[in-house]
């Protein structure tokens, strides 16, 4: 295997050299994004930075404590984001519906995949939980972040239906049927185009930094292979979770919908 | 059948007395925005009042499941749902919504479609058709329910007047000899004298007439 090549501070320096192009290409015609990607590089760099020290730390001082305080943050960090990036308001229940699939999902596909798949030693190993941990926290809160849209911009513009079928003698779970099985579809949809593309279309990233950083490509397919079922696994976990108490948020106990029309 | 007692909802209705005779074809008038959508849900708990009370043949229908209720009482919407897919899937949804496994014959749906004066073919797409064909399919959906109240929306508000007086009269013969009780939404008069037995006139959320038709 040829020998890692370590990047020095100008080689790394002199990649600025891409950030520096799209801003003469806005420049010269017109667009006015020169502040969004002067301040995106620098907010990069930065977090990269201050993230590579605390990995370092975190890595040199192995400690159970520290890696589930890190998960916790990457909890919160991820379901606070979800909130954020939904378009309406969301009611107080739907918000614990979506902390409490985000936590369950993500938490019981990690635990699998670190002491089942990889059998990870010790159980806190840092080096294994937090990129694990990240990367399947960070794809379920896409899966959610999109079902939560789906699955409120459906009830909303198919009340009519929702409603028709109530007054047929559906059940609140039949008559939302078609409206959550759209939203699980369209929220996993993205992991599996990813999944399809992938090897032939692009290298995924984790996938690539390891061969980078000179793992044999056989061994980084093996783990590429295995996170990609974990990230499978843990995005429709999270989502069937959610939409399945998420949809009854828009029902009250006598089966009624709550955001009825009236005349 | 039904009583309505001191029974109000939200600033939209307030009914001192309210009752619905069992087997009789009532009929709800009054100007647009008076309330009377809004009563037709209160009948099988698509909404709950704020206050008082309504009974279903004499048991409060608070105490009752709403979904078994609304399959006993079923509802048919102004402008009603039509489902992805054929004539004949559309008129059968309903059975499916309320696990009913006898999933009649196509015979007994060509029937259906002839008496709510429908002349399509059972694998049409229902999508496609007109806003009064569409409003005529899910009258056959709701009559192949089969069930013992029928709540109705203006069933006849995108249909001409021949063939509004066509199906009003069919829907009326078929809960008359299927003993069926019938409380029907309508914005004229004409059709809640020609056929109802009695009549609930609804003015600004409150009951300004209710009695018999031939009384009036």
């Amino acid at each position: 295997m040829n020998s890692i090549i370590e990047l020095n501070i100008m080689q790394v320096a002199s990649a600025y050299i891409f950030s520096l192009i799209v801003l003469i290409i806005v420049k010269v015609r017109g667009i006015s994004r020169e502040k969004e990607i002067i301040i995106s590089t620098i907010r990069m760099t930065l977090q990269l930075i201050f993230t590579g020290y605390v990995l370092v730390y975190i890595f040199e001082n192995m400690n159970p404590w520290i890696t589930v305080l890190v998960i916790i943050a990457m909890e919160i960090f991820a379901i606070n984001n979800i909130y954020k990036r939904t378009k309406g308001e969301l009611s107080k229940k739907m918000k614990t519906i979506i902390a409490g699939s985000m936590a369950a999902g993500t938490l019981a596909s990690l635990i699998f995949f670190l002491f089942v798949v990889i059998k990870i030693s010790p159980w806190y190993n840092p080096r294994y939980f937090i990129p694990i941990a990240g990367m399947l926290i960070g794809n379920s809160m896409t899966g959610i972040s999109l079902g939560v849209d789906r699955l409120v911009d459906g009830m909303n513009s198919k009340k009519h239906m929702v409603e028709s079928s109530l007054m047929l003698g559906a059940t609140p779970k039949t008559a939302s049927k078609e409206i959550v099985d759209n939203t699980f579809d369209s929220a996993i949809l993205p992991t599996i185009n990813s999944m399809v593309g992938m090897g032939i279309v692009f290298l995924p990233g984790m996938m690539t930094g390891q061969i980078l950083s000179g793992t044999s490509p056989v061994t980084a397919i093996e783990y590429q292979i295995a996170i990609m079922m974990g990230i499978l696994g843990s995005v429709s976990l999270t989502v069937i979770l959610f939409v399945q108490l998420g949809y009854r948020t828009f029902f009250n106990k006598e089966d009624q919908l709550i955001l009825s029309e009236e005349e | 059948m039904f009583n309505f007692k001191n029974v109000r909802y939200k600033n939209i209705l307030d009914i001192e007395n309210l009752h619905i005779e069992k087997n009789k074809v009532s009929c709800i008038v009054g100007e647009s925005g008076s309330g009377k959508t809004t009563l037709l849900k209160l009948f099988n708990k698509l909404i709950s009042p704020d206050g008082g009370e309504i009974r279903y043949q004499d048991k409060e229908i608070k105490e009752m499941d709403s979904v078994i209720l609304r399959r006993e009482v079923v509802m048919l919407p102004q402008s009603p749902a039509i489902y992805k897919g054929t004539v004949r899937e559309n008129l059968i949804i309903g059975l499916k919504f309320s696990e009913k496994d006898n999933i009649p014959e196509d015979d007994t749906l060509i029937k259906i479609l002839e008496e709510v004066n429908l002349t399509k073919s059972l694998d049409d797409d229902a999508e496609k058709m007109s806003g009064g064909e569409q409003q005529r399919l899910a009258l056959g959906r709701i009559i192949l329910l089969d069930p013992n109240v029928y709540l109705l929306d203006e069933p006849s508000s995108a249909l001409d007047e021949e063939t509004e007086r066509l199906v009003i009269e069919k829907m009326v013969d078929h809960v008359k000899t299927t003993k069926k009780t019938l409380i029907m939404v309508t914005h004229t008069k004409r059709i809640a004298k020609e056929f109802g037995d009695s009549i609930v006139e609804v003015k600004k959320g409150k009951i300004a007439y209710q009695g018999d038709v031939d009384n009036e």
